[in-house]
């Protein structure tokens, strides 16, 4: 139990969807990965499939198109699971609020756990707000891993009754 | 065999942006491609009524990251001509370095894609490594990375010191040498020609009857390049536009290397020639008419149509960009090709969906 744990908050895999951004947000996710930045040191990889990740980073507003697509994304992703809402769009919606096709910030569709500001954030804010959701990460990985072994105990007990 | 309908995006590893093709396959070959566009649009043109045209600045600047001090120049430019205001010569100038370091990182970024697109991943982090030093320099004389926010109406917001000229200029030296250094990898590499050289070859009479734009019609040998109307300060620098005739993705990837040198050119030419003087002037009177506004981005031609009657509200601006351009020459390149070239083709035309979908 321990391993899961502690192997999962130190090489969480990473799955970035753009939801609506300029791209300001999306080439500042994308530079956190190149040699100056460097996140995969700490075992971070970007992925492009959500049934492997563990963190989601959503950057941009939702407009009405693709909010199933991001919720559709959200849903296939296994618990534990975090979202980090990246930029001023991505947490209020941004200079777009007001625009016809914008429904908000991402947790106007699914919930949030970091929220990073900034237009366009610097990269070190994003690998600062990754940060913070692996603590949340953790603490639901825990949640998680306590109903794994409650239902294990549970069948163990059911195949010995039998 | 029988045809496969295959759904590609709107989330898929090698876009970085979500753009949703439905491509009708036989024997992993494409026989067509139909796009569905709509997952970024946010309706940017309809805030003109809302906002006023000096805030629309900021909603310009927002239309698309990558190039969002051009969107910027493109806009002031209009509402200038419609003002009637004399931009200072500095600013100019100004306005100039600033476009072609967007150029510059933009490029290197698109290289880095592209390499990435073909699973070349050392070489996208050689170009993005080489990228971080022009962001560097877009941080120290604007004070933002991505989001320049320099451009007004009337002229520019900041001044580029001397000291911090010699500092870029020499740092461009840096950009220049280590971007030579990845020329054999990029262009004569034997497995990057193997994924590039002869797919999706668009010829000359194509691309200028689907209206191609910026690199994608330069790489089809047609010599058309909106910094040659003049604009800004590019009337009196000295440059000529890059072809190729080929028309092929290898052909674009070499129109686009050989720009960053151009790009490096035209800002140490600049800095020759920068005059002393005024930053911007103030402006007076409303937006009253009608502009058609163009600049060249690095993607290509993008033409703003911008109407005003005198109020401090714009009755509409209409924002036409290089990539929706370049859609019918991707569709045209599409069929025939191998399922696993797609990737490959979609970024050679340097798509930029949130320009696209505004």
């Amino acid at each position: 139990m321990s391993l899961i744990s502690t192997s999962r908050v130190k090489s969480p895999w990473l799955i970035h969807f753009d939801c609506g951004s300029c791209n300001g947000c999306d080439i500042e996710v994308l530079a956190c990965l190149t040699p100056v930045y460097d996140i995969e040191r700490f075992g971070i990889i970007n992925v492009g499939n959500p049934k492997h990740a563990d963190i989601l980073v959503v950057t941009g507003t939702v407009n009405h198109r693709n909010k199933k697509a991001l919720k559709n994304i959200y849903d296939q992703m296994p618990e534990p699971k975090v979202v980090v809402a990246i930029g001023a769009c991505g947490t209020s919606g941004g200079v777009f609020r007001e625009a016809y096709n914008v429904v908000g910030g991402v947790d106007q569709v699914i919930p949030v756990d970091a929220y990073v500001s900034g237009c366009a954030p610097k990269p070190e804010a994003i690998i600062d707000g990754v940060v913070i959701a692996l603590g949340k990460l953790a603490e639901k990985g825990k949640k998680v891993d306590q109903g794994i072994f409650e239902r294990l105990e549970k069948t163990q007990e059911a195949i010995k009754a039998r | 065999m029988a045809k496969t309908v295959l759904p590609f995006g709107p989330q898929h590893p090698v876009l970085p942006e979500p753009l949703h093709l439905t491509l009708t396959i036989e024997d992993e070959i494409v026989k067509e491609a139909i796009p569905k566009l709509g997952y970024v649009h946010r309706g940017l043109e309809k805030l003109a009524e809302i906002r006023d045209h000096n805030q629309m600045i900021y909603i310009v600047e927002r239309v698309c990251g990558i190039c969002s001090c051009l969107h910027a120049l493109c806009y002031c430019q209009g509402i200038e001509s419609l003002m009637g205001l004399e931009v200072p010569s500095r600013a100019k100038y100004l306005r100039t370095i600033w476009s072609e370091m967007h150029r510059i990182h933009s490029h290197l970024l698109w290289l880095g894609l592209f390499a990435d697109a073909f699973g070349f991943e050392s070489l996208f982090m050689q170009f993005w490594r080489i990228r971080e030093r022009v962001m560097d320099l877009q941080e120290e004389t604007a004070g933002n990375r991505v989001i320049l926010s320099v451009n007004q109406v009337g002229g520019v917001r900041r001044d580029i010191s001397a000291e911090s000229a010699q500092w870029i200029l020499d740092t461009l030296k840096t950009v220049e040498k280590e971007t030579l250094q990845l020329k054999s990898t990029i262009l004569d590499d034997y497995t990057v020609k193997l994924r590039t050289v002869g797919k999706g070859v668009l010829t000359k009479e194509k691309a200028y009857e689907l209206g191609a734009a910026g690199p994608t019609l330069r790489a089809s040998g047609i010599a058309q390049d909106m910094r040659q109307t003049g604009y800004a300060a590019y009337s009196e620098l000295d440059f000529a536009p890059v072809v190729e005739t080929d028309g092929d993705c290898y052909a674009r990837t070499t129109v686009r290397f050989n720009e960053i040198f151009q790009a490096i050119d035209l800002i140490r030419q600049a800095f020759s020639k920068l005059p002393e003087g005024e930053l911007a002037v103030k402006p007076k009177g409303l937006p009253t008419g009608e502009v058609v506004s163009r600049v060249e981005q690095p993607r290509g031609e993008c033409l703003y149509y911008i109407r005003g009657a005198g109020k401090k509200f714009l009755e509409r601006v209409r924002i036409r960009t290089p990539t929706f351009a370049n859609i019918p020459p991707l569709l045209d390149m599409l069929p025939g090709c191998d399922l696993a070239d797609v990737p490959v083709l979609i970024l050679t035309i340097d798509p930029c969906i949130s320009c696209t979908e505004r």
